[in-house]
């Protein structure tokens, strides 16, 4: 089992869980909504490395999975009196059949193409969901307040998404790890490599994408179901931002395509920076095009990343770093 | 047994015929060469039988299955391995992890652990052990052409395309390439082997092909095809050539 | 509104359509990269114009000269400081690379610009014809069109950098091997197809408002184009500017109620369609 016995793994793990409890132990609001958001991303950006850090496909409309995923759950929630698990599960099962139905058409596009598709599709679903009067159109889905009372109150209710959140990213980081080290992820890594190459070595490639899709899809859909139950109200413009996309790609970049630890330093020190520049005036609005400078050079000068950087640099470290 | 059946197949690419007609069988555990001059079609017919292309006419038989058409991937769990004329290692994995893709997906469909046993194994028959833990894309030509061979084997195929697998390789990297082949001849792997180096063709082959602007023109023992006028008409030029290649 | 104005409008805005796909079919065939700033280079020619034919009070169409130039210098800038280094790289790295361009120029535009419609307060008088009117401005649009493409044919068949160009495109190593400097040549394709745009772009603020996020609908619209007309294929990009113009002119009369945000949606299902079942195009695509 020498496969679950990479420290690496389960530093990170351990770090993050303890990153994860801080808020608890201070019981800071502030903290913990810092914390969320670093969490969030770990989750979106973990996600979308399986497509792009091992298959090799770039999708620059992820954020439709976090977002279908949310208006299912949030539907299930206000509409249905569903609780929340299983809200959330749904939306998890909703993002994950969406990507299986959307592999089957645009997997076989390869490249820019591909990604351009996954724009396409982000859009055409808001401007779908925007015109169907069963998921509330623009005003979308608002939950009545009442809703938080079955979970101790609104108070009580934030912490639970909180830890569930928690939970959710220690969970894709794992995710993350199991398939790096499969024979499933290997045949990733091999269609990422050369995928004409990889076919004729003996994968399927078009199952192989597709299920990689599904479980990129999977978690950020139950995920999108928390955090919209958190913000009480889901509407077309919030669901499916591309930008929110955009910062996916970046996290993933900065902190090394590929890798298990990448996202999350990414991450993290994403969120960091973003921090830091929306209190600074100045930056406040230039944002996109500060995500745009850094990708810009990443791309140019430190394409494997922050732990491709480290990797390089530290020898040693190439066999801990999953 | 025939391990392979080519039955008249022919392929098209929107007005240039690359194949007519081509038939031609394959006995199980021989060593068939097959030649031809450059655009004769080779590659195309190689692509043909191992799924990359369907053909317009024709079928293919492999251990008396029809195959023809079938997808790449799913001849690979047949048993059905393919070189490429220009290699195409997968670059950011390791040499070992390289085979290992190919002892996993191939005809035993291995787990991992297993598939590093067959990895070291095979390694070991091309050569490259010392270089497991290198990255696949930092190899030279020679090497990556050893990798990509291992690779096919690890998949335990019944019968190996090899396509111009000594293309580029200096003398003695084609004599201890030669002696790999016949190694892997002995394990009772069938090979096909596209080839322009015509002493090692001749001298390692049970029986020949020749394909001249997508048309078999010619098949029988070296000896034969050496004396053959429409093959030295078409490809070897020099008749007197090629008694000397025979020999050599 | 009936047929034939449909029909004239649709073509009219088609040409220009097919005028800023032609500057990202050029980018493909020539240096094999999907040019995710295509979009930007187009708001660069609709704002270029506005601010210098409203706060220079220019004349739009010598403004529109300017910023023909300001298109290729700008696109040979973005060549040497984001793409030069990419392009022995794999693919992704040029997507990610034009794409974080794009983001850049966007969020700076955006700050600077905010997002608020403008409009050139510019007419031209227009034409009657039976039963309908063209604007001045999009005949004139027109006429450009036809004279950048001409212009722009002419440079690459009878120039010696136009052939250097041809050269590259066809077969960058071996361009090289010829002594052709491969690197300028690159910057200066760049540069063209982003020209290209940028003119579009400027004669599109001639008829049409617009504002900082226009450039990504035109860009959608242009991805849609190149596919359909074949990708490194300048006159398939004109055929298939003035297909996708003569659609949308007719669209009102097929689905009258539809609104606006849905085209978007359309054109992008008919670029999937397109790449899944004819991914050469219409008229073939470069190999």
């Amino acid at each position: 089992m020498k496969r679950w016995q990479n420290s690496g793994l389960w530093l990170m793990l351990a770090l993050l869980l303890v990153g994860g409890l801080w808020p608890a132990f201070t019981h800071n609001q502030a903290n913990r909504e810092m914390v969320y958001t670093i969490l969030l991303s770990i989750v979106l950006a973990s996600s979308l490395n399986i497509m792009l850090g091992y298959t090799g496909y770039v999708s620059f409309g992820h954020v439709v999975f976090f977002g279908l995923g949310g208006y299912v759950g949030m539907f299930l929630l206000h509409n249905h009196h569903f609780p929340l698990w299983s809200a959330a599960l749904a939306g998890g099962i909703a993002a994950g059949l969406l990507a299986f139905l959307l592999g089957k058409a645009i997997l076989r596009l390869r490249g820019a193409f591909f990604a351009l598709a996954t724009i396409g599709i982000n859009e055409a679903i808001r401007a779908l969901i925007n015109n169907l009067t069963l998921f509330g159109g623009p005003a979308g889905i608002s939950l009545n307040f009442n809703i938080y009372k079955d979970y101790g109150g609104a108070g009580e209710a934030l912490w639970l998404v909180y830890y569930a959140t928690l939970f959710l990213a220690l969970a894709t980081i794992f995710l993350s790890y199991a398939i790096k080290t499969s024979k499933f992820g290997l045949g990733l890594l091999a269609i990422r490599e050369d995928e004409e190459a990889a076919e004729v070595i003996g994968i399927v490639t078009p199952r192989a994408k597709t299920w990689a899709y599904v479980l990129s899809a999977f978690i950020p859909g139950i995920v999108g179901v928390l955090f919209f139950f958190k913000n009480g109200n889901i509407e077309p413009s919030d669901a499916f931002r591309l930008h929110f996309s955009i910062e996916m790609l970046v996290m993933i970049m900065l902190g090394g395509q590929g890798t298990v630890l990448g996202p999350l330093l990414g991450a993290t020190g994403y969120q960091f920076l973003r921090g830091f520049l929306l209190t600074n005036s100045f930056f406040k609005d230039i944002q996109l095009a500060v995500a745009g400078f850094l990708l810009l050079i990443i791309v140019l000068f430190i394409p494997a990343g922050a732990v491709g950087w480290l990797k390089r640099r530290f020898t040693l470290l190439q066999e801990v770093l999953p | 047994m025939t391990i392979l059946q080519i039955k008249q197949v022919s392929k098209r690419f929107g007005g240039l015929q690359a194949l007519t007609a081509v038939t031609f069988e394959v006995a199980e555990g021989q060593i068939l060469g097959l030649i031809g001059p450059n655009g004769a079609g080779k590659t195309t017919l190689f692509n043909v039988i191992n799924g990359i292309f369907a053909p317009e006419e024709g079928q293919i038989i492999f251990r008396q299955e029809e195959i023809t058409g079938q997808k790449p991937y799913y001849l690979a769990r047949k048993g059905l391995a393919r070189t490429h004329q220009i290699v195409r290692p997968l670059k950011e994995l390791t040499v070992q992890q390289n085979v290992i893709v190919g002892a996993c997906f191939g005809r035993e469909n291995q787990a991992l652990a297993q598939a590093a046993k067959t990895a070291n194994e095979v390694l070991a028959l091309v050569g490259l052990a010392e270089r497991a833990a290198q990255l696949a894309g930092s190899l030279n030509v020679a090497q990556k052409k050893r990798l990509e061979l291992a690779r096919a084997l690890a998949g335990k195929p019944y019968l190996l395309l090899l396509d111009e697998v000594l293309a580029g390789l200096n003398p003695t990297e084609v004599s201890a390439m030669l002696e790999t082949i016949q190694l892997i001849r002995a394990q009772g792997i069938t090979i096909i082997m596209i080839e322009h180096i015509m002493h090692a063709v001749m001298s390692l082959s049970d029986t020949i092909v020749v394909l001249n602007y997508g048309q078999l023109i010619a098949q029988g023992l070296p000896h034969e095809i050496a004396h053959n006028p429409a093959v030295i008409e078409a490809y070897l030029g020099d008749p007197k050539l090629a008694e000397r290649l025979l020999q050599a | 509104m009936s047929f034939l104005p449909a029909l004239v409008d649709g073509l009219c805005i088609g040409f220009v359509y097919g005028l800023a796909a032609m500057g990202l079919t050029l980018i493909f065939g020539v240096l094999r990269v999907v040019n995710l700033a295509h979009g930007s280079m187009i708001t660069l020619g609709m704002f270029g114009l506005y601010l210098l034919s409203t706060h220079l009070n220019l004349n739009p169409y010598l403004a529109l000269v300017l910023v023909a130039v300001l298109g290729l210098g700008s696109g040979m800038l973005i060549y040497y400081l984001a793409l030069h280094r990419t392009m022995n790289a794999p693919h992704l790295s040029s997507l990610l690379a034009t794409f974080a361009v794009n983001m850049i120029l966007v969020g700076i535009g955006t700050a600077t610009f905010s997002t608020s419609a403008r409009n050139l307060d510019f007419a031209l008088g227009s034409f009657h014809y039976g039963e309908g009117a063209i604007s001045g401005q999009r005949l004139v649009a027109v006429f450009a069109t036809l004279g950048v493409t001409s212009g722009l044919y002419l440079f690459l068949a009878y120039t010696s950098t136009g052939k250097y160009i041809r050269a590259v495109a066809n077969n960058r190593y071996a361009a090289e091997l010829v002594g052709i400097p491969s690197t300028s040549i690159l910057a200066l394709s760049f540069g063209l197809g982003t020209m290209l745009a940028a003119i579009a772009g400027g004669l599109i603020a001639t008829f049409l408002p617009f504002t900082i996020l226009a450039g990504g609908v035109y860009e959608l619209k242009s991805f849609v184009i190149c596919v359909l007309g074949g990708l490194g294929n300048p006159l398939g990009a004109l055929l298939g500017g003035l297909i996708l113009g003569v659609l949308e002119g007719f669209l009102p009369f097929f689905l009258p109620n539809l609104p606006n945000t849905w085209i978007p949606v359309l054109e992008f299902g008919l670029f999937v369609v397109i790449l899944l079942f004819r991914p050469s195009g219409l008229l073939g695509a470069k190999q």
